[in-house]
């Protein structure tokens, strides 16, 4: 073992066998033989014509109800689907693996567009706890507010909030980008491992408390840093990069995101060391 | 989980017994076990309504008994020698259940703690709410069947909160059913939605200094918490101030009044809550659903933040 009374701080963790762990595990392996890529698709996706529009009123529908007509819909090849009268039902518009542009026009409950990959949504309303868990490729955008939990554990897209989030946006992020026009709750970034956050208002208490890695960017004032969260130094190809992503989100078009903070993960906490208890405290 | 839900009209009536209800009941999946209702009806405001039970309504992991109808009868009959002994003159009497009854009462006096230290010393005997507005209803079941078990859907006023219960932590019945009247504030009661981590420390501490607490829901602690500030002297929103320190765990609650209507949240914003505020109306509820089934067309509503405290008036 190294000595921990000579070595310098950092080296310190390093010479312990911080930052060495060797990646293992299924993103290491070869999954798919490149030579049957044309037989590789989605269970249950169809070709969708994008000019080929539809409405569908949900009023009187459960959400299951609503979520298998979208998907006759889609089998139908409707690639632009408006749904119409959601009025606030939770689970509308979940497990959509295709390509669609969907369009609700009202407000979500709980748990809208989850475990979603590839469409792109807009929302002219509200929507309740959770929305777009776990989404993987695609772009929602909401136009009003967002409840807790907003982008819980996504993997990618972007996904987009106009007005403000509650608590714990971006909670278990593990790819993709979160865009708050507005402000955001408590323990925005919990434990978040990838991704990127945008926020261009004010946020709450505990910002990116136990954040693993990604970066955080905030606009407002910031109610107080979480557990493992540190200011680092915003570069010329962030803010070119926040231009364009502002850009792309239709948000903030005059923001001038030279005065944003940028945060990220310190890496200290006892997640990144392979070291006994005790030996920790002597590293850190 | 339980689903809590509430609304003020402002410088208005409306009929508060069908739209709570219909918030309830769009909540019901957070809980029915029992349900309950806090409303503030239109009176002439001279006499009390007394709203209590001489029997419980039992069911799944409750303490209590069912009881005969003659011993309801015979507890009926102490409550109504003591009311007369305390020169309190019923003017109005409903027995809408065996075990539940509603009485007007003509009573002077601006300290409710003797009068209901006295008809609770009776066994058996609860106090569901006091005051000369308020009157608290609750029972087992979802919205819909206490809403006709107790006929509340003809009920006009001005605000009212309620209350889908999912015991966890206490039994189902009805002394464990939200919501809890501010005891002994007449026209104070309170609905929650979490769990309180430090409720037997501040129980200890309030019943040392003469508070009582009917049940062993973790959620009658924030009455008597904000009861007793208000015994103090703090005003309504300083008392639910100071609860987002003094209580510990995770909440959303809601505390009426006479005349106003306030939601807290606790530090963690760990429990819902879905806000739609205008000039004339304030609508919230643990989903937007609930508020959706009195305002079903298009509106903006929003997430209040963690620790966000708020009062309105009607």
């Amino acid at each position: 073992m190294a000595n921990l009374k000579t070595v310098s701080k950092k080296s310190k963790a390093q010479s312990m066998g911080m930052h060495t762990e060797v990646l293992t595990g299924r993103t290491q392996q070869k999954f798919f033989n490149p030579d049957e890529a044309e037989n590789f698709y989605y269970f249950g996706t169809y070709d969708v014509d994008f000019n080929k529009r539809t409405e569908l009123d949900v009023k009187d529908m459960t959400a299951p109800e609503a979520n298998k007509e979208i998907d006759n819909l889609m089998s139908q090849g409707y690639g632009t689907i408006v749904i119409k009268n959601p009025q606030g039902k939770h689970s509308l518009g979940v497990g959509i693996l295709n390509k669609l542009n969907l369009i609700f026009e009202g407000s979500l409950g709980y748990f809208g567009m989850g475990s979603c990959d590839g469409p792109i949504v807009r929302i002219n309303g509200r929507v309740g706890w959770s929305c777009a868990e776990n989404l993987m490729a695609g772009k929602v955008v909401i136009e009003k507010n967002a409840g807790s939990c907003f982008g819980a554990a996504i993997r990618g897209g972007d996904l987009i909030c106009k007005g403000s989030v509650g608590a714990r946006t971006g909670i278990d992020m593990k790819g993709g980008t979160i865009i708050i026009g507005g402000d955001a709750g408590a323990f925005t970034g919990f434990m978040m491992q990838r991704g990127r956050i945008i926020i261009l208002g004010d946020v709450g208490i505990n910002l990116g408390d136990s954040m693993y890695d990604g970066t955080i960017f905030v606009g407002g004032e910031i109610g107080s840093y979480g557990s493992d969260a540190v200011d680092s130094e915003l570069t010329s190809s962030d803010q070119d990069w926040l231009k364009r992503k502002l850009k792309v989100a239709e948000i903030g078009e005059n923001f001038d995101v030279s005065k944003m903070k940028k945060i990220v993960a310190g890496k200290k906490l006892w997640n990144y060391d392979n070291l006994e208890p005790t030996e920790k405290k002597g590293a850190i | 989980m339980c689903g809590i839900a509430g609304l003020i009209h402002r410088g208005k009536s409306s009929n508060v017994g069908s739209e709570l209800q219909g918030m309830l009941q769009a909540l019901k999946h957070r809980g029915e076990d029992s349900t309950g209702y806090a409303l503030y009806g239109d009176t002439d405001g001279k006499n009390f309504i007394m709203r209590f039970k001489v029997g419980e309504n039992v069911g799944e992991g409750s303490s209590s008994v069912m009881e005969d109808v003659s011993v309801y009868d015979e507890r009926k009959k102490i409550v109504d020698e003591t009311l007369a002994e305390m020169g309190a003159k019923v003017i109005k009497e409903e027995r809408t259940l065996p075990y539940s009854l509603r009485y007007e009462i003509d009573y002077e006096t601006k300290d409710l703690l003797d009068f209901s230290q006295k008809i609770e010393s009776i066994p058996g005997v609860e106090i569901l709410s006091m005051g000369k507005s308020l009157e608290v209803i609750k029972d087992l079941g979802n919205a819909k069947m206490v809403c006709d078990r107790y006929s509340l859907d003809k009920v006009v006023g001005t605000h009212a909160i309620g209350h889908a219960r999912m015991a966890t932590e206490s039994g189902v019945d009805i002394k464990s059913a939200h919501p809890f009247w501010g005891y002994p504030f007449s026209d104070v009661s309170v609905v929650h939605n979490g769990q309180l981590t430090n409720y037997w420390n501040n129980r200890r501490v309030l019943e040392n200094k003469g508070m009582r607490f009917m049940s062993e829901c973790d959620s009658e602690l924030i009455a008597v918490y904000i009861a007793e500030k208000m015994r103090h002297g703090a005003t309504l929103e300083e008392g639910m101030k100071e609860s987002l320190t003094g209580l510990d765990g995770v909440f959303t609650y809601f505390v009426a009044t006479k005349d106003s209507l306030g939601m807290a949240k606790d530090t963690m914003a760990a429990k819902p809550l879905v806000l739609y505020e205008s000039d004339n109306l304030v609508a919230m509820g643990s989903e937007e659903i609930a508020i959706r089934s009195v305002l079903p067309q298009e509106i903006d509503t929003y997430d209040p933040f963690d620790g966000e405290v708020k009062v309105w008036q009607i």
